[in-house]
């Protein structure tokens, strides 16, 4: 049978079996005086039934689809007198052996590749064979298990929240795994990177110039990963972004939380979260046709020189884009300020600005760096405006006229050419990852940091 | 003054419409009393008027939209007075209460009518500033709601934003005096930089009275101050009441006849947002002159 046969057939023996489960127990109710008689509420224990039923055999499922291929392939290639000795010779024997059972080999194969072939074709065909029977006595096995043991004494609900409770767990380290999987996956990218380019010079070199040379004999193309103009540029563009956003952004959410009528907010406060929906090439297009020719004609009347492509256009829409950030999450933390405390500070005589300045916006705070923090990490993650926008020269400039590169930029750059994948010019793209992933996470702790001392402070 | 009682009487068959259209909503409150002892409240009994006023309302109306939740009360409350407002759940007494800071003025669709003076200026008047307003007529609200700030800035918040002080010294002095006579300073002197939301209920109640009292105003309305607090803390608000008397005017709501009993000298009785009795408040809980009144203290309703 099929997996994905087999899978369906699993999902209907598990709604099978919570429907037993569940009858089961209603009648052991019935016979027993009620409901009430039951340890558990009689759902508890068709779930009990159908999680016996089902969750050992997804999980023995799971395994099986994990390493199937490998034990296979250990088999067949086990069969094999005379395999090569390096594993790059040894995958593309394999490779041969499975085009082979396929039938979309060319050319012809020698008796020991066919027997391979047929051997393959076997193991697999009883493979599928052992896993439907495997999984079907599991599931039937147990859930048959489950459902004999019901009786009004058994306490279904307590197991089942047990078991909940691992399935719980597990979701929640699922999270961090990955988190530690990204994390060590660009780590030892970057150590093969820093291999070749020495870390000091990558995080203290002023020039940023990745191409490599491709022949030995080819001029101008030694390359230099001198990474400080790319952060110096996304440090830039973010900065022109946040003075932006920031203000702009908790100036509309007090007005929409403070000071506007009902009628305003229902239609202002959604048209803002429309500039969070609109997609960020859109505004690449706006920041690169309409903004940035026009920051660079007015600069040019002022008599200042400016490329035209600047860190001031991309910096300026991002500052856009994330406005609707700042302004929504700042206007529901104001929003969640009691009452209370503005009665208690207008009873006192304040004005309405006083108790916005001196109250509400003091309590909110915490969820105010909340909402501006998330807004930074978005700005530095930003890619498509300023690669539109600011362009792709890594100058090292505090400039805001002059075109810059970011972090996120280089790395799309990197990654999308076509040099092999260990050349330095490539890694390096998880070097600047793992960069940027170590700031951003230095961020985030200053970032709770800063919160925890205010709560401490405000609560 | 006599004519003023009369007034008002007469005002009430006017109020037909109005009143039809609260029925829905107090449709629960008509029911538990008879549809006579409703419309016995044709005028206030006792003695709502007193010689030397400092806060003056006569024929208040206040309407939330269409539904009208004070109608037609007149009342004095005398200089250095405690006046107490009792009465069962939204009849109002929270709202008229409101109405003498204006602060009824930051709900929406809230409207206030009527005749409200504060040493014989109107408090409603179109020139009237709020904020020195409620500068004078400060208030303790029911539940403490001590800003999130420290013990000192909550206390120094009124002065510092009134420009009452300027001077570090100066404003040390009144958080003091503040804290002292709401009772809390021997407990929180060694804190005052610690915030005031880290306070027990009973405190930051006190905290709130001291926060009021630091701008010096001149009539001090408390909405139910004690309604979240134990006995002991209860006591010592109380206590600070009769302390407080003899430099302020109060006003206070509350659900305990026996604290409108303890700290006020005149009780007036609201039902179903009309003014039933005022009275000295021995008379009040002695010998009510109203059916509803006495139906109340002894506890037959509300």
């Amino acid at each position: 049978m099929q997996t994905p046969t087999l899978f369906a057939l699993l999902l209907l023996l598990i709604l099978v079996a919570y429907g037993t489960g569940f009858s089961r127990a209603i009648a052991a109710a019935r016979s027993g005086g009620g409901v009430r008689s039951l340890a558990s509420l009689p759902s508890y224990y068709g779930v009990h039934t159908a999680l016996w039923c089902g969750l050992p055999a997804l999980i023995i499922l799971a395994c099986w689809l994990i390493f199937d291929d490998a034990i296979i392939r250990a088999l067949v290639m086990g069969g094999i007198a005379d395999k090569p000795e390096s594993i790059a010779g040894q995958n593309l024997l394999y490779a041969q052996i499975q085009n082979l059972t396929a039938g979309n080999l060319v050319g012809n194969a020698t008796p020991q590749l066919q027997d391979a072939a047929a051997h393959l074709a076997n193991l697999r065909e009883s493979g599928r064979w052992m896993q439907t029977a495997l999984i079907l006595i599991l599931s039937i096995g147990l859930g048959a298990y489950a459902f004999l043991r019901i009786s009004p004494e058994m306490r279904a609900r307590e197991k089942v929240e047990k078991v909940l409770r691992i399935i719980l767990l597990a979701c929640a380290c699922a999270a961090i795994f990955t988190t530690v999987g990204i994390l060590l996956s660009v780590l030892f990218e970057s150590l093969r990177f820093f291999q070749s380019v020495p870390v000091t010079e990558f995080l203290f070199g002023l020039h940023w110039s990745p191409q490599m040379a491709l022949r030995a004999d080819q001029v101008g193309s030694s390359g230099a990963f001198g990474a400080v103009p790319l952060f110096t540029g996304t440090l830039l563009v973010s900065a022109i972004a946040m003075f932006v956003a920031v203000p702009v952004g908790l100036m509309s959410a007090i007005y929409l939380a403070e000071y506007a009528g009902k009628k305003v907010r229902s239609v202002a406060k959604p048209l803002l979260e429309i500039l969070a929906g609109v997609p960020t090439v859109v505004y690449g297009f706006f920041a690169a046709l309409t903004v940035a020719p026009f920051i660079r004609d007015l600069a040019q009347s002022m008599g200042l020189q400016a490329s035209s492509e600047s860190a001031l256009a991309a910096g300026l829409v991002m500052g856009v884009m994330i406005i609707p950030f700042v302004s929504s999450l700042s206007d529901d933390v104001i929003n969640a300020v009691p009452q209370s405390l503005r009665d208690g500070a207008l009873g006192l005589g304040s004005t309405k600005s006083e108790t916005v300045r001196k109250v509400v916006i003091p309590a909110a705070l915490p969820g105010i760096v909340g909402g501006v923090l998330l807004a930074v990490s978005r700005a530095i993650g930003e890619t498509m405006i300023v690669v539109m926008a600011a362009g792709l020269a890594a100058n090292l400039t505090a400039n805001p006229l002059e075109s810059v590169t970011t972090v996120t930029v280089q790395i799309v750059t990197l990654l999308v050419g076509d040099q092999e994948f260990d050349s330095p010019k490539t890694l390096a793209a998880f070097a600047l990852g793992l960069m940027l992933f170590i700031s951003t996470l230095i961020l985030n702790f200053i970032a709770l940091h800063v919160v925890k001392k205010y709560r401490e402070q405000y609560d | 003054m006599t004519s003023m009682t009369l007034n008002a009487g007469a005002a009430v068959p006017a109020q037909d419409k109005p009143n039809s259209a609260t029925d829905l909503s107090n449709k629960p409150a008509t029911e538990s009393t008879s549809v006579k002892t409703q419309e016995d409240i044709a005028e206030t009994v006792g003695s709502p008027f007193c010689d030397e006023a400092k806060l003056r309302m006569r024929n208040v109306n206040v309407f939330y939209g269409e539904s009208q939740a004070i109608h037609d009360v007149s009342l004095d409350i005398g200089r250095n007075q405690v006046v107490a407002m009792i009465g069962p759940s939204g009849c109002g007494k929270s709202t008229f209460l409101r109405c003498l800071n204006r602060m009824n003025d930051t709900i929406e669709g809230c409207r206030v009518e009527g005749d409200l003076t504060l040493d014989g200026e109107a408090i409603y008047g179109p020139k009237v500033d709020v904020v020195p307003l409620r500068a004078r007529v400060g208030m303790v609200f029911q539940k403490p709601n001590p800003f999130p700030k420290s013990i000192y800035d909550n206390v120094a918040y009124g002065p510092k934003i009134h420009g009452i002080a300027s001077r570090r010294a100066e404003l040390d002095e009144i958080v003091e005096n503040s804290l002292r006579r709401a009772g809390l300073w021997n407990e929180v002197k060694d804190r005052l930089d610690k915030p005031g939301t880290g306070l027990s209920g009973g405190q930051q109640q006190r905290l709130c009275i001291a926060r009021a009292i630091a701008v010096s105003p001149e009539v001090i309305l408390m909405d139910e101050p004690c309604s979240a607090l134990d006995p002991i803390a209860t006591a010592r608000i109380e206590e600070l009441i009769h302390e407080l008397r003899e430099n302020y005017t109060i006003a206070i709501v509350t659900h305990s006849m026996q604290q409108a009993a303890r700290v006020s000298q005149r009780t007036a009785y609201f039902h179903l947002g009309k003014l039933v009795e005022v009275n000295d408040t021995e008379t009040v809980f002695t010998n009510p002159e109203h059916d509803l009144t006495e139906a109340y203290i002894t506890g037959r309703f509300g």
